[in-house]
Protein backbone atom coordinates (compact mmCIF):
# COMPACT_ATOMS: atom_id res chain seq x y z
CA UNK A 1 0.00 0.00 0.00
CA UNK A 2 1.24 3.48 -0.79
CA UNK A 3 2.28 5.64 2.14
CA UNK A 4 -0.13 8.32 0.96
CA UNK A 5 -2.72 7.94 -1.72
CA UNK A 6 -5.46 10.15 -3.12
CA UNK A 7 -8.04 8.79 -5.53
CA UNK A 8 -10.51 11.05 -7.34
CA UNK A 9 -10.29 13.69 -4.65
CA UNK A 10 -12.40 16.82 -5.04
CA UNK A 11 -12.54 19.74 -2.67
CA UNK A 12 -14.43 23.01 -2.47
CA UNK A 13 -13.82 25.65 0.22
CA UNK A 14 -16.91 26.94 2.02
CA UNK A 15 -18.57 29.89 0.25
CA UNK A 16 -17.02 33.31 0.96
CA UNK A 17 -20.41 34.56 2.12
CA UNK A 18 -23.86 32.98 2.39
CA UNK A 19 -25.39 32.74 -1.05
CA UNK A 20 -22.04 32.82 -2.92
CA UNK A 21 -20.79 29.70 -4.71
CA UNK A 22 -18.19 27.44 -3.05
CA UNK A 23 -14.75 27.93 -4.64
CA UNK A 24 -13.80 24.57 -6.16
CA UNK A 25 -10.04 24.05 -5.89
CA UNK A 26 -9.55 20.33 -6.50
CA UNK A 27 -11.72 18.56 -9.08
CA UNK A 28 -10.30 15.11 -9.60
CA UNK A 29 -6.91 14.47 -8.04
CA UNK A 30 -5.30 11.05 -7.94
CA UNK A 31 -1.76 10.79 -6.60
CA UNK A 32 0.38 8.16 -4.85
CA UNK A 33 3.45 8.71 -2.71
CA UNK A 34 5.41 5.61 -1.68
CA UNK A 35 7.66 5.28 1.37
CA UNK A 36 11.07 6.78 0.65
CA UNK A 37 9.82 8.60 -2.42
CA UNK A 38 10.35 12.28 -3.22
CA UNK A 39 7.54 13.85 -5.24
CA UNK A 40 7.53 17.47 -6.40
CA UNK A 41 4.12 19.07 -6.75
CA UNK A 42 4.15 21.88 -9.29
CA UNK A 43 1.53 24.15 -10.83
CA UNK A 44 0.72 27.80 -11.21
CA UNK A 45 -0.05 30.20 -8.37
CA UNK A 46 -3.57 29.41 -7.13
CA UNK A 47 -3.59 25.92 -8.69
CA UNK A 48 -4.38 24.35 -5.31
CA UNK A 49 -0.93 23.05 -4.28
CA UNK A 50 -1.26 24.29 -0.70
CA UNK A 51 -4.83 22.98 -0.46
CA UNK A 52 -3.69 19.55 -1.62
CA UNK A 53 -0.89 19.57 0.99
CA UNK A 54 -3.41 20.36 3.71
CA UNK A 55 -5.67 17.49 2.61
CA UNK A 56 -2.89 15.13 3.67
CA UNK A 57 -2.61 16.32 7.27
CA UNK A 58 -6.34 16.76 7.77
CA UNK A 59 -6.32 20.55 8.14
CA UNK A 60 -8.50 20.44 5.01
CA UNK A 61 -11.36 19.95 5.75
CA UNK A 62 -11.13 19.64 9.56
CA UNK A 63 -10.13 23.27 10.16
CA UNK A 64 -11.18 24.86 6.89
CA UNK A 65 -14.64 23.32 6.45
CA UNK A 66 -15.88 22.81 2.92
CA UNK A 67 -16.62 19.62 1.03
CA UNK A 68 -13.94 16.98 0.49
CA UNK A 69 -14.87 13.86 -1.50
CA UNK A 70 -12.96 10.90 -2.89
CA UNK A 71 -10.61 8.45 -1.19
CA UNK A 72 -7.61 9.59 0.86
CA UNK A 73 -5.31 7.33 2.78
CA UNK A 74 -2.30 8.60 4.69
CA UNK A 75 -0.31 5.95 6.56
CA UNK A 76 -3.46 3.87 6.60
CA UNK A 77 -5.67 6.63 8.00
CA UNK A 78 -8.37 8.66 6.36
CA UNK A 79 -7.35 12.22 7.40
CA UNK A 80 -11.06 13.11 7.66
CA UNK A 81 -11.65 10.45 10.31
CA UNK A 82 -8.60 10.93 12.55
CA UNK A 83 -7.92 13.99 14.73
CA UNK A 84 -5.24 16.23 13.15
CA UNK A 85 -3.23 15.92 16.37
CA UNK A 86 -3.01 12.17 15.83
CA UNK A 87 -1.86 12.61 12.21
CA UNK A 88 0.72 15.17 13.33
CA UNK A 89 2.68 12.32 14.93
CA UNK A 90 3.56 11.01 11.50
CA UNK A 91 2.76 13.74 9.01
CA UNK A 92 4.63 17.04 9.17
CA UNK A 93 3.71 20.06 7.08
CA UNK A 94 5.99 23.08 6.72
CA UNK A 95 3.66 25.85 5.67
CA UNK A 96 4.53 28.38 3.03
CA UNK A 97 4.33 31.25 5.48
CA UNK A 98 6.88 30.09 8.05
CA UNK A 99 6.16 33.02 10.31
CA UNK A 100 2.58 31.92 10.94
CA UNK A 101 3.69 28.69 12.55
CA UNK A 102 6.30 30.12 14.93
CA UNK A 103 4.88 30.73 18.39
CA UNK A 104 7.57 30.22 21.03
CA UNK A 105 9.91 32.82 22.58
CA UNK A 106 13.15 31.19 21.40
CA UNK A 107 14.24 29.06 18.47
CA UNK A 108 15.19 26.22 20.78
CA UNK A 109 11.76 26.14 22.46
CA UNK A 110 10.10 26.41 19.07
CA UNK A 111 11.81 23.28 17.81
CA UNK A 112 11.18 21.48 21.13
CA UNK A 113 7.47 22.32 21.05
CA UNK A 114 6.33 19.53 18.71
CA UNK A 115 8.23 16.64 20.34
CA UNK A 116 7.22 18.05 23.75
CA UNK A 117 3.60 17.68 22.75
CA UNK A 118 4.19 14.08 21.78
CA UNK A 119 5.14 13.43 25.43
CA UNK A 120 8.72 12.51 24.63
CA UNK A 121 11.19 12.66 27.51
CA UNK A 122 13.37 15.71 27.99
CA UNK A 123 16.70 14.16 27.16
CA UNK A 124 15.46 12.91 23.83
CA UNK A 125 13.80 16.24 23.04
CA UNK A 126 17.10 18.04 23.67
CA UNK A 127 18.83 15.56 21.39
CA UNK A 128 16.27 16.00 18.62
CA UNK A 129 16.42 19.80 18.89
CA UNK A 130 20.19 19.87 18.59
CA UNK A 131 20.05 17.43 15.69
CA UNK A 132 17.36 19.33 13.77
CA UNK A 133 19.04 22.72 14.25
CA UNK A 134 22.32 21.26 13.03
CA UNK A 135 20.63 19.72 9.99
CA UNK A 136 19.32 23.06 8.78
CA UNK A 137 22.42 24.95 9.89
CA UNK A 138 21.05 27.31 12.54
CA UNK A 139 22.60 26.02 15.80
CA UNK A 140 23.92 29.50 16.54
CA UNK A 141 20.41 30.98 16.51
CA UNK A 142 19.05 28.66 19.21
CA UNK A 143 18.57 31.32 21.90
CA UNK A 144 17.25 34.06 19.60
CA UNK A 145 13.54 34.95 19.40
CA UNK A 146 12.18 33.71 16.03
CA UNK A 147 10.41 37.05 15.54
CA UNK A 148 13.78 38.81 15.25
CA UNK A 149 15.13 36.54 12.54
CA UNK A 150 15.17 37.19 8.82
CA UNK A 151 12.52 35.60 6.58
CA UNK A 152 14.87 32.84 5.41
CA UNK A 153 16.06 32.09 8.93
CA UNK A 154 12.46 31.76 10.13
CA UNK A 155 11.85 29.32 7.33
CA UNK A 156 14.73 27.18 8.56
CA UNK A 157 13.33 27.25 12.09
CA UNK A 158 9.98 26.01 10.78
CA UNK A 159 11.69 23.22 8.86
CA UNK A 160 13.76 22.21 11.91
CA UNK A 161 10.63 22.18 14.09
CA UNK A 162 8.97 19.78 11.67
CA UNK A 163 12.04 17.56 11.32
CA UNK A 164 12.22 17.23 15.11
CA UNK A 165 8.88 15.40 14.95
CA UNK A 166 10.62 12.63 12.96
CA UNK A 167 7.68 12.37 10.55
CA UNK A 168 7.17 9.51 8.08
CA UNK A 169 5.62 11.89 5.57
CA UNK A 170 7.22 15.32 5.28
CA UNK A 171 5.22 17.86 3.30
CA UNK A 172 6.97 21.08 2.38
CA UNK A 173 4.97 23.92 0.88
CA UNK A 174 7.39 26.10 -1.10
CA UNK A 175 10.02 25.82 1.65
CA UNK A 176 13.03 26.84 -0.39
CA UNK A 177 11.50 30.00 -1.75
CA UNK A 178 12.85 32.26 0.96
CA UNK A 179 16.16 30.44 1.39
CA UNK A 180 19.46 31.54 -0.08
CA UNK A 181 21.20 29.00 -2.34
CA UNK A 182 23.54 27.79 0.41
CA UNK A 183 20.63 27.29 2.80
CA UNK A 184 18.62 25.62 0.09
CA UNK A 185 21.38 23.16 -0.67
CA UNK A 186 21.90 22.48 3.02
CA UNK A 187 18.20 21.86 3.69
CA UNK A 188 17.73 19.84 0.49
CA UNK A 189 20.74 17.66 1.37
CA UNK A 190 19.44 17.17 4.89
CA UNK A 191 16.06 16.08 3.55
CA UNK A 192 17.62 13.72 1.01
CA UNK A 193 19.77 12.19 3.75
CA UNK A 194 16.78 11.70 6.03
CA UNK A 195 14.90 10.13 3.23
CA UNK A 196 17.65 7.60 2.64
CA UNK A 197 18.22 6.87 6.35
CA UNK A 198 14.62 6.69 7.51
CA UNK A 199 12.69 5.99 4.34
CA UNK A 200 10.58 9.08 4.88
CA UNK A 201 8.43 10.18 1.98
CA UNK A 202 8.61 13.80 0.86
CA UNK A 203 6.03 15.87 -0.96
CA UNK A 204 7.46 19.20 -2.05
CA UNK A 205 5.17 21.89 -3.43
CA UNK A 206 7.32 24.22 -5.46
CA UNK A 207 7.29 26.54 -8.44
CA UNK A 208 11.06 26.19 -8.90
CA UNK A 209 11.71 23.80 -11.80
CA UNK A 210 15.45 23.61 -11.15
CA UNK A 211 14.98 22.46 -7.55
CA UNK A 212 12.25 20.01 -8.56
CA UNK A 213 14.52 18.52 -11.23
CA UNK A 214 17.43 18.16 -8.81
CA UNK A 215 15.56 16.63 -5.90
CA UNK A 216 12.44 14.78 -7.01
CA UNK A 217 11.88 11.24 -8.26
CA UNK A 218 8.66 12.38 -9.85
CA UNK A 219 7.03 15.65 -10.79
CA UNK A 220 3.27 15.95 -10.48
CA UNK A 221 1.70 19.02 -12.07
CA UNK A 222 -1.57 20.32 -10.71
CA UNK A 223 -3.70 22.26 -13.18
CA UNK A 224 -7.36 23.19 -13.18
CA UNK A 225 -7.95 20.97 -10.14
CA UNK A 226 -6.49 17.81 -11.72
CA UNK A 227 -3.07 16.19 -12.00
CA UNK A 228 -2.11 17.11 -15.57
CA UNK A 229 1.13 15.15 -15.55
CA UNK A 230 2.93 12.76 -13.19
CA UNK A 231 6.30 11.41 -14.30
CA UNK A 232 10.07 11.50 -13.66
CA UNK A 233 11.70 14.92 -14.28
CA UNK A 234 13.28 14.16 -17.67
CA UNK A 235 9.99 12.88 -18.98
CA UNK A 236 7.90 15.61 -17.35
CA UNK A 237 9.94 18.50 -18.76
CA UNK A 238 9.83 16.92 -22.22
CA UNK A 239 6.06 17.52 -22.34
CA UNK A 240 6.50 21.06 -23.65
CA UNK A 241 2.81 21.65 -24.32
CA UNK A 242 1.63 20.66 -20.85
CA UNK A 243 4.53 22.56 -19.30
CA UNK A 244 3.54 25.72 -21.18
CA UNK A 245 -0.19 25.29 -20.54
CA UNK A 246 0.25 24.81 -16.79
CA UNK A 247 2.53 27.81 -16.26
CA UNK A 248 5.37 25.65 -14.95
CA UNK A 249 8.86 26.67 -16.05
CA UNK A 250 11.64 24.37 -17.19
CA UNK A 251 15.20 24.32 -15.85
CA UNK A 252 17.41 26.58 -18.00
CA UNK A 253 19.60 23.60 -18.94
CA UNK A 254 16.49 21.92 -20.38
CA UNK A 255 15.84 25.05 -22.47
CA UNK A 256 19.47 25.03 -23.55
CA UNK A 257 19.24 21.38 -24.58
CA UNK A 258 16.19 22.21 -26.72
CA UNK A 259 17.99 25.15 -28.37
CA UNK A 260 21.03 22.99 -29.18
CA UNK A 261 18.91 20.09 -30.40
CA UNK A 262 17.26 22.40 -32.93
CA UNK A 263 20.65 23.51 -34.28
CA UNK A 264 22.62 20.28 -34.05
CA UNK A 265 19.96 17.61 -34.48
CA UNK A 266 21.06 16.12 -31.15
CA UNK A 267 18.72 14.59 -28.55
CA UNK A 268 19.94 16.13 -25.30
CA UNK A 269 17.41 15.96 -22.46
CA UNK A 270 19.13 17.65 -19.53
CA UNK A 271 17.26 18.55 -16.38
CA UNK A 272 20.24 19.19 -14.09
CA UNK A 273 23.51 21.07 -14.39
CA UNK A 274 25.86 18.06 -14.01
CA UNK A 275 24.12 16.26 -16.90
CA UNK A 276 24.55 19.31 -19.15
CA UNK A 277 28.16 19.84 -18.07
CA UNK A 278 29.17 16.24 -18.76
CA UNK A 279 27.63 16.16 -22.24
CA UNK A 280 28.98 19.60 -23.17
CA UNK A 281 32.45 18.67 -21.97
CA UNK A 282 32.42 15.74 -24.37
CA UNK A 283 30.98 17.89 -27.17
CA UNK A 284 33.46 20.74 -26.80
CA UNK A 285 36.61 18.80 -26.05
CA UNK A 286 39.10 19.32 -28.91
CA UNK A 287 39.90 16.11 -30.77
CA UNK A 288 36.52 14.56 -30.01
CA UNK A 289 35.51 11.78 -32.38
CA UNK A 290 33.40 13.19 -35.23
CA UNK B 1 17.75 67.90 -6.93
CA UNK B 2 20.45 65.29 -6.59
CA UNK B 3 20.89 62.79 -9.44
CA UNK B 4 20.61 60.14 -6.77
CA UNK B 5 17.21 58.79 -5.77
CA UNK B 6 18.75 57.15 -2.72
CA UNK B 7 21.86 58.07 -0.76
CA UNK B 8 22.93 55.93 2.15
CA UNK B 9 25.87 57.24 4.17
CA UNK B 10 27.61 55.18 6.82
CA UNK B 11 24.37 53.44 7.79
CA UNK B 12 24.46 51.04 10.74
CA UNK B 13 21.49 49.44 12.42
CA UNK B 14 21.42 47.28 15.54
CA UNK B 15 18.21 45.53 16.64
CA UNK B 16 20.01 44.61 19.82
CA UNK B 17 23.51 45.43 21.03
CA UNK B 18 26.22 43.12 19.59
CA UNK B 19 23.96 42.01 16.72
CA UNK B 20 24.45 44.72 14.08
CA UNK B 21 22.16 43.78 11.19
CA UNK B 22 23.62 46.45 8.91
CA UNK B 23 27.14 47.74 9.37
CA UNK B 24 28.55 50.96 7.91
CA UNK B 25 26.85 50.84 4.52
CA UNK B 26 27.44 53.63 2.01
CA UNK B 27 25.56 53.44 -1.25
CA UNK B 28 24.29 55.88 -3.89
CA UNK B 29 21.58 54.80 -6.30
CA UNK B 30 20.82 56.87 -9.39
CA UNK B 31 17.36 58.14 -10.23
CA UNK B 32 15.61 55.67 -12.56
CA UNK B 33 18.00 52.78 -12.07
CA UNK B 34 16.98 49.19 -11.37
CA UNK B 35 19.17 47.78 -8.65
CA UNK B 36 19.11 44.29 -7.14
CA UNK B 37 20.18 43.90 -3.51
CA UNK B 38 21.48 40.35 -3.18
CA UNK B 39 22.76 38.40 -0.21
CA UNK B 40 22.21 35.34 1.92
CA UNK B 41 19.49 34.98 4.57
CA UNK B 42 20.26 37.37 7.40
CA UNK B 43 22.71 39.45 5.35
CA UNK B 44 20.84 42.64 6.26
CA UNK B 45 19.00 43.21 2.97
CA UNK B 46 15.56 43.73 4.47
CA UNK B 47 16.94 45.75 7.38
CA UNK B 48 18.70 48.09 4.97
CA UNK B 49 15.71 48.70 2.71
CA UNK B 50 13.37 49.25 5.66
CA UNK B 51 15.34 52.49 6.14
CA UNK B 52 14.22 53.72 2.74
CA UNK B 53 10.65 54.37 3.84
CA UNK B 54 11.55 55.27 7.41
CA UNK B 55 10.22 52.07 8.99
CA UNK B 56 13.60 51.83 10.64
CA UNK B 57 15.74 54.77 11.66
CA UNK B 58 19.53 54.55 11.50
CA UNK B 59 21.39 53.62 14.69
CA UNK B 60 24.09 55.74 13.06
CA UNK B 61 24.61 57.25 9.63
CA UNK B 62 21.97 58.78 7.37
CA UNK B 63 19.62 57.86 4.54
CA UNK B 64 18.37 60.40 1.98
CA UNK B 65 15.45 59.53 -0.27
CA UNK B 66 14.51 61.96 -3.07
CA UNK B 67 16.46 64.53 -1.06
CA UNK B 68 14.50 63.85 2.16
CA UNK B 69 16.42 62.88 5.29
CA UNK B 70 14.56 59.81 6.62
CA UNK B 71 15.52 60.73 10.18
CA UNK B 72 13.32 63.82 9.92
CA UNK B 73 10.65 62.90 7.37
CA UNK B 74 7.56 61.06 8.63
CA UNK B 75 6.67 57.61 7.34
CA UNK B 76 3.55 59.16 5.75
CA UNK B 77 5.64 61.75 3.91
CA UNK B 78 8.08 59.10 2.72
CA UNK B 79 5.18 56.94 1.53
CA UNK B 80 4.53 59.49 -1.24
CA UNK B 81 7.99 58.75 -2.61
CA UNK B 82 8.68 55.16 -1.71
CA UNK B 83 6.35 52.23 -2.40
CA UNK B 84 7.26 49.20 -0.34
CA UNK B 85 6.15 45.64 -1.08
CA UNK B 86 6.97 43.41 1.86
CA UNK B 87 8.31 39.88 1.72
CA UNK B 88 5.13 38.64 3.40
CA UNK B 89 2.04 40.07 1.65
CA UNK B 90 -0.05 39.46 4.76
CA UNK B 91 1.89 42.19 6.54
CA UNK B 92 0.31 44.82 4.37
CA UNK B 93 -3.09 43.48 3.35
CA UNK B 94 -6.01 44.27 5.60
CA UNK B 95 -9.05 45.53 3.66
CA UNK B 96 -12.27 43.57 3.14
CA UNK B 97 -11.97 43.38 -0.66
CA UNK B 98 -9.19 43.61 -3.21
CA UNK B 99 -10.73 46.76 -4.68
CA UNK B 100 -10.76 48.50 -1.28
CA UNK B 101 -7.22 47.31 -0.62
CA UNK B 102 -5.93 48.87 -3.80
CA UNK B 103 -7.80 52.15 -3.40
CA UNK B 104 -6.67 52.53 0.21
CA UNK B 105 -3.28 54.05 -0.66
CA UNK B 106 -4.35 56.73 -3.12
CA UNK B 107 -7.29 57.62 -0.84
CA UNK B 108 -4.87 58.22 2.03
CA UNK B 109 -2.77 60.43 -0.20
CA UNK B 110 -5.91 62.59 -0.58
CA UNK B 111 -6.30 61.97 -4.31
CA UNK B 112 -9.68 62.96 -5.85
CA UNK B 113 -12.24 60.15 -6.26
CA UNK B 114 -11.85 60.11 -10.03
CA UNK B 115 -8.11 59.50 -9.76
CA UNK B 116 -8.57 56.86 -7.05
CA UNK B 117 -11.09 55.04 -9.20
CA UNK B 118 -8.97 55.20 -12.36
CA UNK B 119 -5.82 53.97 -10.64
CA UNK B 120 -7.63 51.20 -8.78
CA UNK B 121 -9.27 49.84 -11.91
CA UNK B 122 -6.01 50.12 -13.84
CA UNK B 123 -4.12 48.22 -11.14
CA UNK B 124 -6.81 45.52 -10.93
CA UNK B 125 -6.67 45.03 -14.69
CA UNK B 126 -2.87 45.05 -14.81
CA UNK B 127 -2.55 42.22 -12.36
CA UNK B 128 -5.48 40.18 -13.70
CA UNK B 129 -7.33 40.77 -10.45
CA UNK B 130 -10.61 42.01 -11.94
CA UNK B 131 -12.38 38.67 -11.26
CA UNK B 132 -11.32 38.97 -7.61
CA UNK B 133 -12.08 42.68 -7.15
CA UNK B 134 -14.85 42.01 -4.64
CA UNK B 135 -13.16 39.01 -2.98
CA UNK B 136 -11.52 39.26 0.44
CA UNK B 137 -7.75 39.17 -0.28
CA UNK B 138 -7.29 36.83 2.67
CA UNK B 139 -9.02 34.06 0.74
CA UNK B 140 -6.80 34.30 -2.33
CA UNK B 141 -3.69 32.17 -2.75
CA UNK B 142 -0.37 33.40 -1.36
CA UNK B 143 0.86 34.30 -4.84
CA UNK B 144 -2.32 36.17 -5.64
CA UNK B 145 -2.14 38.06 -2.33
CA UNK B 146 1.33 39.15 -3.37
CA UNK B 147 -0.11 40.61 -6.56
CA UNK B 148 -2.74 42.46 -4.52
CA UNK B 149 -0.03 43.94 -2.30
CA UNK B 150 1.95 45.09 -5.33
CA UNK B 151 -1.13 46.50 -7.07
CA UNK B 152 -1.99 48.46 -3.92
CA UNK B 153 1.48 49.96 -3.73
CA UNK B 154 1.57 50.86 -7.41
CA UNK B 155 -1.76 52.66 -7.19
CA UNK B 156 0.13 55.25 -5.10
CA UNK B 157 2.47 55.90 -8.06
CA UNK B 158 5.69 56.07 -6.04
CA UNK B 159 8.91 57.35 -7.63
CA UNK B 160 10.88 54.58 -5.88
CA UNK B 161 9.58 51.04 -5.65
CA UNK B 162 11.13 48.67 -3.11
CA UNK B 163 10.30 44.99 -3.63
CA UNK B 164 11.39 42.49 -1.00
CA UNK B 165 11.61 39.01 -2.60
CA UNK B 166 8.59 39.70 -4.84
CA UNK B 167 8.57 36.43 -6.79
CA UNK B 168 8.82 34.02 -3.87
CA UNK B 169 5.86 31.67 -4.10
CA UNK B 170 4.94 32.66 -7.65
CA UNK B 171 4.93 30.19 -10.54
CA UNK B 172 7.26 30.82 -13.47
CA UNK B 173 4.57 32.42 -15.64
CA UNK B 174 3.22 34.68 -12.86
CA UNK B 175 6.74 35.69 -11.84
CA UNK B 176 7.50 36.57 -15.44
CA UNK B 177 4.24 38.51 -15.73
CA UNK B 178 5.01 40.36 -12.51
CA UNK B 179 8.47 41.33 -13.68
CA UNK B 180 7.21 42.47 -17.06
CA UNK B 181 4.91 44.86 -15.24
CA UNK B 182 7.68 46.07 -13.00
CA UNK B 183 9.70 46.64 -16.15
CA UNK B 184 6.90 48.83 -17.53
CA UNK B 185 6.91 50.82 -14.31
CA UNK B 186 10.66 51.15 -14.55
CA UNK B 187 10.35 52.48 -18.10
CA UNK B 188 8.07 55.22 -16.78
CA UNK B 189 11.07 56.42 -14.78
CA UNK B 190 10.52 54.70 -11.46
CA UNK B 191 13.63 53.68 -9.49
CA UNK B 192 13.41 49.97 -8.65
CA UNK B 193 15.08 48.40 -5.62
CA UNK B 194 14.70 44.62 -5.83
CA UNK B 195 15.74 42.61 -2.78
CA UNK B 196 16.42 39.01 -3.70
CA UNK B 197 18.77 36.08 -3.34
CA UNK B 198 17.67 34.87 -6.76
CA UNK B 199 20.61 35.90 -8.86
CA UNK B 200 19.00 34.55 -12.03
CA UNK B 201 16.13 36.95 -11.53
CA UNK B 202 18.45 39.84 -10.73
CA UNK B 203 20.63 39.07 -13.75
CA UNK B 204 17.72 39.24 -16.15
CA UNK B 205 16.26 42.53 -15.02
CA UNK B 206 18.55 44.60 -12.84
CA UNK B 207 21.02 47.11 -14.27
CA UNK B 208 23.10 47.16 -11.10
CA UNK B 209 23.73 44.74 -8.29
CA UNK B 210 24.64 45.23 -4.66
CA UNK B 211 26.08 42.13 -3.00
CA UNK B 212 25.68 42.04 0.80
CA UNK B 213 27.08 39.68 3.41
CA UNK B 214 26.95 39.94 7.18
CA UNK B 215 25.48 43.41 7.16
CA UNK B 216 28.08 44.88 4.80
CA UNK B 217 28.20 45.73 1.11
CA UNK B 218 30.81 43.56 -0.62
CA UNK B 219 30.32 44.92 -4.09
CA UNK B 220 28.19 47.44 -6.01
CA UNK B 221 28.59 47.44 -9.78
CA UNK B 222 26.74 46.89 -13.04
CA UNK B 223 25.13 43.47 -13.27
CA UNK B 224 27.37 41.76 -15.79
CA UNK B 225 30.73 42.49 -14.14
CA UNK B 226 29.28 41.29 -10.83
CA UNK B 227 28.18 37.97 -12.34
CA UNK B 228 31.63 37.41 -13.81
CA UNK B 229 33.05 37.30 -10.26
CA UNK B 230 31.94 33.93 -8.91
CA UNK B 231 34.29 34.28 -5.93
CA UNK B 232 32.42 37.34 -4.63
CA UNK B 233 29.07 35.59 -5.05
CA UNK B 234 30.48 32.60 -3.22
CA UNK B 235 31.64 34.79 -0.34
CA UNK B 236 28.06 35.96 -0.02
CA UNK B 237 26.76 32.36 -0.22
CA UNK B 238 25.07 33.14 -3.53
CA UNK B 239 25.01 31.09 -6.68
CA UNK B 240 25.04 32.48 -10.20
CA UNK B 241 22.07 31.58 -12.44
CA UNK B 242 22.14 27.95 -13.63
CA UNK B 243 23.14 28.97 -17.16
CA UNK B 244 25.94 31.26 -15.92
CA UNK B 245 27.11 28.54 -13.56
CA UNK B 246 27.16 25.98 -16.40
CA UNK B 247 29.18 28.24 -18.70
CA UNK B 248 31.59 29.12 -15.89
CA UNK B 249 32.18 25.43 -15.20
CA UNK B 250 33.08 25.04 -18.89
CA UNK B 251 35.14 28.21 -19.24
CA UNK B 252 38.25 26.07 -19.78
CA UNK B 253 36.58 24.95 -23.01
CA UNK B 254 36.05 28.51 -24.21
CA UNK B 255 32.60 29.41 -22.82
CA UNK B 256 32.11 32.95 -21.44
CA UNK B 257 31.97 33.56 -17.68
CA UNK B 258 29.16 36.11 -17.87
CA UNK B 259 26.49 34.47 -20.04
CA UNK B 260 23.10 34.94 -18.41
CA UNK B 261 20.58 33.69 -20.99
CA UNK B 262 19.96 30.38 -22.75
CA UNK B 263 20.35 32.17 -26.11
CA UNK B 264 23.77 33.55 -25.18
CA UNK B 265 24.94 30.16 -23.96
CA UNK B 266 23.68 28.36 -27.08
CA UNK B 267 25.35 30.95 -29.32
CA UNK B 268 28.66 30.60 -27.48
CA UNK B 269 28.52 26.79 -27.66
CA UNK B 270 27.77 26.82 -31.38
CA UNK B 271 30.55 29.36 -32.03
CA UNK B 272 32.97 27.23 -30.04
CA UNK B 273 31.96 24.11 -32.02
CA UNK B 274 32.71 25.88 -35.30
CA UNK B 275 36.16 26.73 -34.01
CA UNK B 276 36.96 23.09 -33.29
CA UNK B 277 39.05 21.30 -35.94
Amino acid sequence: MALAELANVAYAYPPLAPGLPSPVVLRDVSLRVEAGEFVALMGRTGAGKSTLCMCLNGVVPQSTGGRLTGAISVLGHDPRQVPTARLAREVALVYQDAECQLIMPTVEEEVAFGPGNLGIDRAEIAERVAWALRLVGIEELCHRPPSQLSGGQMQRVAIAANLAMLPRLLILDEPFAGLDPAGRRQVANAICRLRAEREIAVLLATTNAEIAAETADRIAILDDGCIALDSPPADAFAHTEIIAKTGVGRPSVTELAAALNRELGTAYAWTTLPQARDDLERLLLPGRPA
Amino acid sequence: MSQYAIEIRGLSHDYEPLHPAVHDVTLSLRQGTWVAICGQNGAGKTTMVKHLNGLLKPTSGAVMVDGLDTRQASVAELARHVGFVFQNPDHQIFCATCREEISFGPRNLGEPDKVIHARTEEALAWFDLVPYAEHPPALLSYGQRRLVALAAVLAMQPSILVLDEPTVGLDAASAEGLLQRIQDIHRRGCTIVLVTHDIALAARYAQEMVIMAQGRVLLHDRTRPVLAQPEILQRADLEPPQITHLCQSLSHLGLPKDATTVQEAAKAILAQLRRLP
